[in-house]
């Protein structure tokens, strides 16, 4: 187990480093550059030029790399262009709400995903199967930030049931432990933060949800549907267990193998969705952080960002076949 | 002992009806009967219906695009009131499965839920039908699983399928069969994914469970040298209707319809009797015509005439428990010679497969 965990963690070094040559790359391509943000509009062009000389900009893009590199090996991402502070620590500071979110999100996506494949795949080629099938399809095809527009115009500014952006009403008197709103109201027993905290997310956590929601049930349904004509569900039947037995320990248990592997794929699905969901309700996470680090060019950011994003998918993804090969025990970690 | 069979099995057709094709009648008006603890066999060529018999009557075929019609009595607790098997509620039948009525499936791998441990999957029976918790549930499967012959139980009660050999998997389902002590199991091809020498000790271990039990067995084979070891019993299948039946050395003496006595004929035996040379029927199931327009045997048949087509041939009784369907029959040297006169019957085939 350990050497299989060593390994991949190994595996993972080379994909990162090239990771970050075509990120250094991409972010260098974009037009523009972090002196039209940083100095007022009226700033000359000689002020402009002078700006980047002296943050280096103008140095050949492999002298660049190197600075960053070394740098990078002694854990130091540089410090955002926008607010002067670390990487790493504006990092820290909004990780917290798109873990809130990422996890709203996929908690809607299980929670409604698998019933309703589930329901599907028993009653395929009826009408809620149509529906769901189509519906999911509308999901995977709508673009994320038009979806949360929408819903933040119909439920937010026209019926005013749910907040329009933040994660919290501002203002509101609330202790922080974790950084994780819900929990932290929920922590301090500060019952009206944490309610507002969880309202906060329902728009956004809906609209990043609809993606990881419509594969779900896709999974389900066709995991279900596939698991149904096993023999080893007839040998259930054939002893006569009870109806929700044979759902649950022999249909479901092995319907949902794949798609955990899918909840981990999914997650980057989820940290790119939360891009523009996060800038639509303002949520104030990294996601946020990295569309107007885009906006103002803000290099460091954008560089360390993404790296520590990728990071972090590799890491779910390792813990996501760890517990598979929990749950399937034909597979074997070695 | 109460009047009637435990099992009788009336009329029985299975239809397959697809959207947009041919409707496709897998069994075609089956009737058989079976004692309380006796046991029978149900032999035919692959595709003749005989797994679609067997869910038929454990009421495991899908609920849409099926139509079962016929009668299947049966007498739950061995008493003297007959459930019809076949239109049973669901619920009833639920309550039946597992407890009265147990099935050995014919692939042991694909049989077992793969992300279950086998203790699992062997409690899990006895909490539902014999109320049994924790502890006793596992003490009772450790048990179940000695009695099939499987070493070390606890140590395999803890184990996943596919940590186990194929004879072993076998017999965790038998253990998990045999569990409630059903009044009647069927066993559909138990050993055809098995090696040779494996389902001889898979037979011999059913045959000994079902002696001991008393529990009636349904065998259902292609391969009559199984049933020969095994049965008092046997009713021969073709194209979804028995074409044959009788005692298992009237049989195996005095075979009356072409079908069967093509069957025989192509089992290689030890004591190959000269008579019967070892040839093959010719042609396929496929080649089948339907049971309206005359007998369905007749495209293979050596005995075919003209009167064989028209209707389906009735079945007749020339001997009392031996019952055919064929308007010309095979009249074989032992079939000529009465049962008192006969001394030694062709010794059947031991189970120890020499087919395949
Ligand atoms: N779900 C189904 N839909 C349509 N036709 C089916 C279905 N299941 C079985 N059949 C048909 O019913 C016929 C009998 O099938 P069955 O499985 O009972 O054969 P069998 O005698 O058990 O053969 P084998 O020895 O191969 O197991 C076959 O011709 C098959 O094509
Ligand atoms: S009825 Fe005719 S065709 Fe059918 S088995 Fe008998 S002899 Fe052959
Ligand atoms: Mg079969």
């Amino acid at each position: 187990m350990l050497r299989f965990i060593v390994r991949r963690v190994l595996q993972a070094v080379p994909t990162l480093f090239g990771l970050s040559i075509l990120l250094f790359i991409w972010v260098r391509a974009l037009p523009g550059g972090p002196e039209y943000a940083l100095l007022p509009e009226n700033a000359t062009a000689e002020q402009r030029a002078a700006l980047r000389r002296a943050m280096g900009l103008d140095d050949p893009v492999i002298v660049q790399y190197g600075a960053f590199l070394g740098r990078l090996l002694q854990g130091d991402l540089g410090q955002s262009l926008q607010t002067g502070r670390p990487v790493l620590t504006e990092f820290a500071m909004k990780f917290p709400a798109t873990v809130e979110l990422a996890v709203m999100a996929m908690i809607i996506a299980v929670s409604a995903g698998v019933p309703l494949g589930y329901l599907a795949a028993r009653r395929s080629g009826g009408a809620l199967d149509s529906l769901v099938v189509g519906g999911s399809l509308v999901g995977i095809c709508t673009p994320v930030f038009f979806l949360a527009f929408v819903l933040k115009l119909v439920f937010a500014e026209q019926l005013g049931v749910f907040p329009s952006a933040f994660r919290q009403t501002p203002g509101i008197d609330a202790t922080r432990i974790t950084g994780l709103f819900v929990v932290d109201g929920i922590a301090t027993r500060e019952w009206d933060a944490a309610w507002d905290a969880f309202m906060h997310l329902v728009l956004p956590g809906l609209a990043l949800a609809s993606i990881p929601l419509a594969v779900i049930v896709r999974m389900t349904r066709a995991g279900v549907i596939e698991v149904l004509g096993e023999d080893y569900v007839r040998t259930a039947e054939a002893k006569g267990l009870h109806r929700r037995t044979v759902r649950g320990r022999h249909v479901l248990r092995n319907a949902m193998l794949p798609v955990v592997t899918a909840i981990g794929l999914l997650s980057g699905a989820l940290l790119a969705g939360a891009v523009l969901t996060e800038s639509v309700f303002a949520f104030g996470g990294i996601g946020q952080f990295i569309y107007s680090a885009t906006q103002t060019r803000d290099y460091p950011v954008l560089l360390g960002f993404i790296l520590i994003i990728a990071a972090l998918y590799v890491l779910i993804n390792l813990i996501v076949d760890i517990s598979y090969s929990l749950l399937d025990p034909r597979v074997r970690v070695s | 002992m109460p009047a009637g069979p435990l099992l009788a099995v009336d009329d029985l057709s299975v239809t397959f009806t697809q959207r947009r094709r041919r409707d496709v009648k897998a069994v075609d008006g089956i009737s058989f009967s079976l004692d309380e603890g006796s046991v029978v066999g149900l032999v035919g060529e692959s595709g003749c219906g005989k797994s679609v018999t067997s869910l038929a009557l454990m009421g495991l075929l899908p609920s849409r695009g099926v139509r079962v019609a016929g009668r299947a009595g049966f007498r739950p607790g061995g008493g003297d009131t007959e459930a019809d098997l076949l239109s049973l509620p669901s619920r009833r039948m639920r309550d039946l499965r597992g407890r009265e009525l147990a099935m050995v499936f014919q692939d042991p791998l694909s049989s077992l839920n793969p992300v279950v441990p086998i203790g699992r999957q062997v409690t899990e029976i006895l909490v539902r039908h014999r109320g049994l918790k924790g502890r006793a549930a596992r003490s009772a499967a450790a048990d179940l699983l000695a009695r099939v012959g499987i070493p070390d139980p606890g140590r395999r009660l803890r184990e996943y399928p596919h940590e186990l050999s194929g004879g072993m998997r076998q017999r965790a389902l038998i253990a998990m069969a045999v569990a409630c002590r059903p009044r009647l199991m069927i066993a559909d091809e138990p050993t055809t994914a098995l090696d040779v020498t494996i389902q001889a000790q898979i037979l011999e271990l059913l045959k000994e469970l079902v002696t001991e039990e008393g529990t009636a067995l349904l065998m259902i084979t292609h391969d009559l040298g199984i049933v020969a070891g095994l049965c008092d019993e046997i009713n021969v299948l073709y194209a979804g209707r028995v074409v044959e039946s009788a005692q298992r050395h009237e049989l195996f003496r005095a075979p009356t319809h072409p079908y069967t006595a093509g069957l025989l004929a192509s089992i290689p035996r030890l004591h190959a009797s000269r008579d019967l040379p070892l040839t093959p029927i010719r042609g396929t199931v496929n080649d089948a015509i339907d049971w309206t327009d005359g007998c369905a045997f007749a495209p293979r048949c050596d005995n075919y005439a003209e009167d064989c087509l028209g209707g389906p041939p009735h079945m007749r009784e020339e001997r009392a428990g031996h019952r055919f369907r064929c308007v010309h029959p095979v009249r074989t040297d032992a079939a000529a010679v009465s049962a008192e006169q006969s001394p030694a019957a062709p010794e059947p085939s031991a189970p120890k497969g020499e087919d395949r």
